[in-house]
């Protein structure tokens, strides 16, 4: 071997060894939490209707979430990918910004916006629901931030379509939505589909803004936290080991449905 | 007719200025230019894909300027094949009908038919990844057609292709002009608007050099600049004779004279040409290895480029134009003047043969045999 070629690999290997510590301080937490969890508490736990209903909750409101907004955030990840326009990176910014404030003060910012007294508040009473202490409120604090990640994944996805291909469809009499649909989105489907379950994912684990919110109706993560004030790690543990195996499953099945749209591209 | 008039486009690297020219139906219009000349801005102007910044496109009448892309009747198909990846060979060919909205029978019976047309329907199952440069290329272009264009648009569809699926891409599109359609085609390659076109217009820095007939163009560049890129001064169209068993060794009959052409091509209907400063002129017949010398006389000498044009007619009857470029010492030491008898020779691997297919006559208004 090379003086070079040992060199580089000392350095491999002591890269490996830090990447190793950092993959422990990842697993170990979570390792040590399954372990201290036994099966009979987790069964029990299982049957807890105030869990069972909480994580239910949590999955439908971040899924919800995810494709209410989807509809409006795709179209517009697309324009951010093919149009320039007077201040786009003060609006990249802007689309950024969720990941970057504390999610509590995001939350205070948004109940602002969607308390009784203000105007989408009062819009909200008129049409019979309120956001505050509701799903709605929920679906609204969890998208506010974990949007960024569907758009910021779908507009790269967008930006790897050859537009090349996009002329030649319109060139043979489609129409601008037609390309969109037929040729664009489906191109970038792979994307879009990362983002969005990237999108739900981060929902799903929101605390914070979701918090301020609504405290209830109760997400797993807040009766997490609740269970944890009350009474103590030992009753909140089983139910975090619960969310995260469900989170897990959905998770795993989202990522090979979304390898086997790729299949079936190439 | 597709009348483009006066079009200008200023774009970030080069800019296309006062661009005029007429394709009359149902002929094959060749665009002729170095690369990064601007011809590609020209023909995605024309199909809606840039909006020029001055001018007028007219498409059987009707401007169609500030038409929206989808509804203009010009179909544009690219150096590279823009097949759609995630879609079939199939749903390829029936996306502009599908656009159409034309229903589920329709769209399978016209593909279907076009499929035979273009020789592709063992490819309609396959996905666009799997196929060819050629093969890819010819789907492009069925699935143009497929949109029923009244005028197609080809980005150089040649230049990308393999030597050997060329003559058959050459042969398609000739197929796809005699069926009437209107052709506007992009490249930088004269020979591809010899074989393919009825007129050809020379760009030259986003300007429009020359427009005519191909021979008019090829034999009388009116520029220093189309000299250069075409100035192709002896262009024969003729038949190449191809008997059995003779290597490479061809002839090729004109009107007026036959000519010796090394070529190993089939035989048929088709173009030689010869570069001027190949064609060397005496006084008395000279024994070299040439294999194309003529008795003939000067009709004219005029300064071209750096030297003197001398033209022959070598002709018998009919008058056969031959143009050397030489010298001016060679001019004035071996007294060349207008009238006088000379010889001319040029060897037979100076002539490049190019294969032009059938086409009516008519279309050619020069016949080929000079002035």
């Amino acid at each position: 071997m090379s003086r070079r070629g040992f060199r580089t690999g000392a350095l491999s290997l002591v890269f490996a060894a830090l990447g190793g510590g950092v993959l422990l301080f990842i697993v170990a937490p979570l390792v040590s939490m399954f372990l201290n969890c036994s099966l009979a508490e987790l069964a029990e736990t299982a049957g807890d209707d105030e869990v069972r209903n909480s994580i239910w909750l949590t999955l439908w409101t971040s899924m919800g979430a995810t494709l209410i907004f989807a509809v409006a955030a795709i179209p517009f990840s697309y324009l951010l990918a093919r149009k320039d326009f007077p201040l786009k990176g003060l609006v990249t910014g802007i689309i950024d910004l969720p990941i970057v404030i504390p999610h509590s003060a995001a939350g205070i910012a948004l109940l602002g916006v969607l308390a009784r007294s203000s105007f989408l508040g009062r819009a909200a009473t008129k049409m019979g629901f309120s956001f505050i202490s509701s799903s709605a409120g929920i679906m609204a604090a969890m998208a506010f931030v974990s949007i960024p990640f569907l758009i910021n994944s779908a507009r790269d996805g967008f930006l790897a379509v050859p537009v090349r291909l996009e002329k030649a469809a319109l060139s043979l009499g489609a129409s601008p939505l037609r390309v969109f649909l037929t040729i664009s989105v489906p191109l970038a489907a792979r994307p879009i589909l990362s983002g969005l379950i990237l999108m739900w994912a981060r929902g799903m684990s929101e605390f914070g803004a979701v918090l301020i919110i609504a405290y209830h109706p109760m997400i797993t993560p807040v009766l997490i936290y609740e269970r944890f004030g009350a009474f103590g790690l030992k009753y909140a543990r089983p139910v975090a080991v619960l969310f995260i195996i469900v989170c897990l499953v959905f998770f795993v099945m989202l990522r090979l449905l979304a390898k086997g749209r790729q299949d079936a591209q190439r | 007719m597709l009348s483009v008039r006066n079009v200008c486009k200023t774009l970030e690297s080069f800019a296309i200025n006062d661009i005029s020219f007429e394709v009359e139906r149902g002929r094959y219009f060749v665009l002729l230019g170095a690369s990064g000349v601007g011809k590609s801005v020209v023909l995605e102007t024309i199909a809606g894909l840039v909006q020029p910044d001055a001018g007028q496109i007219l498409l059987d009448g009707k401007d169609i300027t500030n038409e929206k892309i989808q509804k203009r009747g010009t179909a544009l198909v690219f150096q590279n094949s823009a097949l759609f990846p995630h879609m079939t060979v199939y749903d390829n060919v029936a996306y502009p009908l599908r656009c159409k909205k034309f229903s589920r029978r329709q769209i399978q019976e016209r593909v279907a038919s076009l499929g035979e047309d273009f020789g592709i329907s063992g490819l309609l199952g396959r996905m666009p990844t799997t196929l060819s440069g050629g093969e890819s290329q010819r789907v492009s272009l069925q699935r143009a057609v497929a949109s029923e264009p009244r005028c197609l648009l080809l980005d150089e569809p040649i230049s990308s292709l393999d030597v050997k699926s060329r003559p058959e891409m050459r042969g398609l599109l000739r197929k796809i002009n005699a069926a009437g359609r209107t052709i506007v085609h992009v490249t930088h390659d004269y020979t591809e608007a010899v074989s393919l076109g009825t007129h050809i217009a020379v760009m030259e820095d986003g300007r429009i050099a020359q427009t005519g007939t191909v021979a008019e163009v090829l034999r009388r560049p009116r520029s220093e600049f189309v000299a250069r890129f075409v100035g192709i001064r002896n262009f024969f169209k003729g038949r190449l004779e191809a008997p059995r068993g003779q290597a490479a060794s061809r002839r090729f009959k004109t009107d007026g004279r036959d000519f010796s052409v090394l070529n190993d091509s089939e035989g048929g209907e088709g173009f030689i040409m010869v570069k001027s400063e190949d064609v060397t002129i005496a006084n008395s017949p000279s024994h070299t290895s040439a294999r194309n010398n003529f008795e003939g006389t000067i009709v004219d000498v005029v300064p071209a480029g750096l030297g003197l044009e001398v033209v022959v007619d070598i002709g018998a009857g009919t008058a056969v134009e031959v143009a050397a470029l030489i010298t001016a010492e060679s001019v004035k030491a071996l007294a060349l003047r207008r009238g006088k008898k000379v010889w001319v020779s040029f060897k037979a691997s100076a002539v490049k043969y190019v294969e032009q297919g059938t086409r009516s006559a008519g279309e050619w208004e020069d016949d080929g045999t000079g002035k």
